[in-house]
């Protein structure tokens, strides 16, 4: 720890018993940016889940509305130690989109619009525990929170919840994505503290 | 697929200045580098930062390619050049 | 705990508050004492870390103002709302009190005294700070480079070192300042408001065929207007450097 400097507190951060170790509570929603928000027209938008066989499962935006859609109320966790409880999404199951894929594979990898990747296991991909969001708040989701689709996977790390997503590459093996191969946690479980390599 | 980009609040590569001189004796950021995806020269300097995410994220101000990722855990520093081509290093 | 610093390698240095100077309303001037502070050029920076008695720190960049006087540095640094950082330096930081600095660094946007090219500076709000310490530098090293400086502001109870200013674009041989008000002007100012566009730079600044070294610095917004300005009438890219203080840059 450095040194402390009197009177410095820094902004409020609430803590809560309802709160991962580490994490505080925050109201608004910050914005974090590895780089330029993409904008992809919606006649051109697609979302892809490609197995480990090469076999492609496409969705237009069209088709993507067409499904039926949960709206879940859940608490996000961002590994730069802000969380936000109870905020409530629209989109559709990733066990809704995954119904007629046939696969044999253990994980996938996450592909966004802009380039941006990012790895987690397949099974916790399903279950009712991740969604292909596109509603935030009762609003059309913004380009800058990932807008017009994200992943929205609430029980880790949200930069697992990949913004702008564009596919899922389904695969034999874990293969790091742009976080996890520069430093962070392949799993990334907030409530065991993953947050880098070796945690 | 061409898709639009709107840029973001980014920094100069000067940000990274600090950052690099934990790990580096010299300042790497007057160094100049050759983006891997379009070729383009310049110093470390002009890269765009963003720095509002997990990491800092350097990218080629010509094609937006990412040149320079770090990251900086409690007991380590991890850096990522795969970006770019060289360095050349004024001595 | 503390590692051993390694040579070569930027370690945290204890900075003390010495003494601090309202620059306006909102924007103060910090004159730090850091013992074995090693000297630095105009236009570099340094990393100020800020720790809670929690533990909590916060980290950010402030340019250095001036040239150095032995330990003695200055930054200037500008309240934004909501600022973590700057509301508790411009506010709560009393002397004597420590913080923790990193630096001089930055290789790259500096402007070194013994250059010979004419140079262009352009500042928004608080992107004055490194600029004016380039602007100290020259006279001190009694430089006689021609200098141009074009100084964006909203009203003129914004302008940094309002008074040193005016007495040197008086008395500083071969220094030009030229002021741009994007919110309110002064009694009997020629123009009203306007924001900075090419006609300002086209006028106030050095004709390309000169090949000055450009400097701009300021919000992002406000240097990537510049910027793109200086390209479009024709300065060499590779001629304008640039320090982007973020969205809240001033
Ligand atoms: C190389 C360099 C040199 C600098 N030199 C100076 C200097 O000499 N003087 C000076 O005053 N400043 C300087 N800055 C800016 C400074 O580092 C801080 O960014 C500034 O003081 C604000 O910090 P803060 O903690 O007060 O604000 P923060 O708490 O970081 O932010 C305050 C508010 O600004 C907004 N905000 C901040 N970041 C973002 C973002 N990325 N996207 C959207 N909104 C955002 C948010 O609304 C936030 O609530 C420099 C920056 C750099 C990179
Ligand atoms: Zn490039």
């Amino acid at each position: 720890m450095g040194i402390v400097t009197p009177g410095f507190r820094g902004r409020p951060r609430p803590s809560g018993p309802e709160l991962p170790p580490g994490q505080y509570l925050t109201e608004d929603f910050p914005v974090l940016s590895a780089g330029p928000t993409p904008r992809v027209p919606m006649d051109r938008w697609e979302f892809v889940i490609t197995t480990e066989t090469s076999r492609e499962h496409r969705w237009s935006w069209t088709d993507l509305m067409a499904l039926p859609s949960d709206t879940p109320t859940v608490d996000i966790h961002c590994v730069t130690k802000w969380s936000k409880l109870g905020t409530t999404w629209q989109g559709v199951s990733l066990d809704t989109l995954m119904s007629d894929v046939d696969t044999a594979a253990d994980y996938a990898l996450v592909h966004s619009y802009g380039g941006y990747t990012t790895n987690l296991p397949l099974s916790d991909l399903l279950d009712g525990r991740a969604w292909v969001a596109y509603r935030f708040d009762g609003d059309d989701l913004h380009p800058e929170h990932g807008g017009p689709a994200r992943l929205l996977v609430p029980h880790l790390y949200f930069w697992k919840s990949a913004k702008w997503v564009r596919g899922i590459q389904l695969r034999f093996d874990d293969e790091p994505g742009f976080w996890e191969s520069a430093g962070y946690h392949d799993y990334g479980d907030p409530w065991r503290e993953q947050r880098y390599q070796g945690d | 697929m061409p898709e639009q980009l709107d840029l973001g609040p980014h920094l100069d590569g000067n940000a990274l200045a600090g950052p690099l001189r934990e790990i580096f004796a010299v300042d790497v950021t007057a160094a100049t580098s050759r983006c891997a995806a379009c070729g383009q020269a310049g110093a470390l300097a002009g890269l765009h930062v963003y720095a509002s995410a997990p990491g800092m994220v350097a990218r080629c101000p010509s094609c937006e390619e990412v040149v320079l990722r770090m990251v900086r855990t409690p007991d380590a520093a991890w850096l990522d050049l795969r970006g770019a081509v060289a360095l050349r290093i004024p001595m | 705990m503390a590692r051993a610093a390694v040579p070569g390698r930027l370690s945290w240095r204890v900075g003390r508050l010495a003494e601090a100077r309202q620059e306006t309303p909102t924007a103060r001037t910090l004159v730090l004492d850091v013992p074995g502070w090693p000297g630095h050029l105009p236009g570099q920076h340094v990393d100020v870390r800020l720790t809670a008695e929690d533990g909590y720190s916060a980290q950010r960049s402030y340019s250095l103002a001036a040239p150095a006087e032995g330990g003695r540095v200055e930054l200037t640094v500008q309240s934004v709302p909501e600022g973590e950082v700057s509301a508790y330096l411009t506010g709560v930081y009393s002397t004597g009190d420590p913080v923790e600095l990193r630096g001089p660094v930055g290789g790259w946007f500096v402007w070194r005294p013994a250059g010979t090219q004419p140079v262009l500076l352009v500042a928004g709000g608080s992107g004055i700070v490194p600029l004016m310490a380039m602007i100290r530098s020259r006279r001190a090293a009694g430089s006689r480079v021609p200098f141009r400086l074009i100084y964006s502001v909203r009203t003129p109870g914004d302008v940094y070192y309002a008074d040193e200013l005016r007495r040197r674009a008086r008395d500083d041989a071969g220094l030009d300042v030229t002021f741009v008000y994007t919110r309110a002007v002064p009694e009997g100012w020629p123009h009203p408001p306007r924001r900075i566009g090419v006609t300002v730079v086209n006028t106030n600044g050095w004709p390309p065929a000169l090949t000055p070294d450009c400097y701009v610095c300021g919000p992002t917004g406000f240097v990537e207007t510049v910027a793109d300005i200086l390209v479009a009438l024709g300065h060499d890219p590779r001629r304008v450097r640039t320090e982007r203080f973020g969205p809240t840059g001033g």
